[in-house]
């Protein structure tokens, strides 16, 4: 299909980065770092299940620096893939269409994902880390 | 107008594409569990932050933890199949090549949530 040569016209290069297009490609950015991510998940479900031997190793993985990076990425994409989804799912209902509450939604999503990742993030920080 | 259309569209449902509504509806259905799912599940992950294998297990065990981590597994499972499928969709067309991680994308997905779901039971059961 794509076999010839063809010059494209240029749009990465060139489109403005308007949030509505970066809410829409984090949406899809999010959503598969969560469907990555839900194997470490998975992951303690099992060993939680084999043996306290198994299940402390994922949780000294989730604890090393490795983990906490990918533990933090996967919160932050789950807060903002939740959030911009309930957008999604306002506008299946055929709500917020204006342009102007299409770039109010987005940002609220954005904002609302920063905000739950500082409150998960708090809380487990206070509760002595990935413990 | 209708007089032009072919009555089997009526009858079948299933629209131009062949395939109906049933990847749109299963995927907002999951979407809206997931969002009562997801907040339950870090809420309970939050919980057990600290504590010992034994208290987790036991969280787990528990019918109402066990019957909402069944649930979660299938739906955000389910959830994401359908959504790297539109992933595949979008960027891989080589026929051969998409067909292959489409069915490995199924398969992964079951495969865990056959797993999932045999370690809560596991768990629940055993204890």
């Amino acid at each position: 299909m794509a076999s010839t040569q063809r010059p494209l016209s240029p749009h990465l290069s060139i489109y403005h980065w308007y949030i509505n297009m970066i809410s829409s490609i984090l949406h899809r950015a999010t959503g598969i770092a969560l469907a990555a991510g839900s194997l470490l998940l998975l992951a303690g479900l099992l060993t939680l299940a084999a043996g306290e031997t198994q299940f402390e190793a994922v949780r000294a993985f989730c604890n090393s620096w490795l983990g906490l990076i990918l533990l933090f990425g996967w919160t932050w994409s789950l807060a903002y893939h939740l959030c911009n989804g309930i957008r999604h799912l306002l506008q299946d209902t055929g709500l917020g269409f204006r342009i102007d509450q299409i770039i109010r939604n987005s940002w609220l999503a954005v904002i609302g994902s920063i905000v739950l990742t500082v409150i998960v993030w708090g809380w487990a920080l206070a509760a002595g880390g990935v413990a | 107008m209708n007089s032009m259309r072919n009555p089997m569209k009526h009858a079948t449902g299933l629209g131009s594409a062949k395939h109906g509504v049933a990847h749109f509806m299963i995927q907002r259905i999951t979407a809206v569990a997931l969002v009562l799912l997801s907040i339950w599940f870090m809420v309970l992950v939050l919980g057990l932050l600290g504590s010992d294998y034994a208290t987790a297990r036991a969280a787990v065990a528990q019918p109402f933890n066990a019957i909402l981590m069944i649930a979660f597994l299938i739906a955000a499972f389910w959830h994401a199949q359908l959504g790297l499928q539109v992933v595949i969709e979008d960027y891989v067309h080589t026929p051969w090549i998409e067909m292959a991680l489409q069915i490995i994308i199924k398969l992964a997905c079951a495969l865990a949530v056959v797993a999932g779901v045999l370690a809560v039971l596991r768990i629940t059961l055993g204890s």
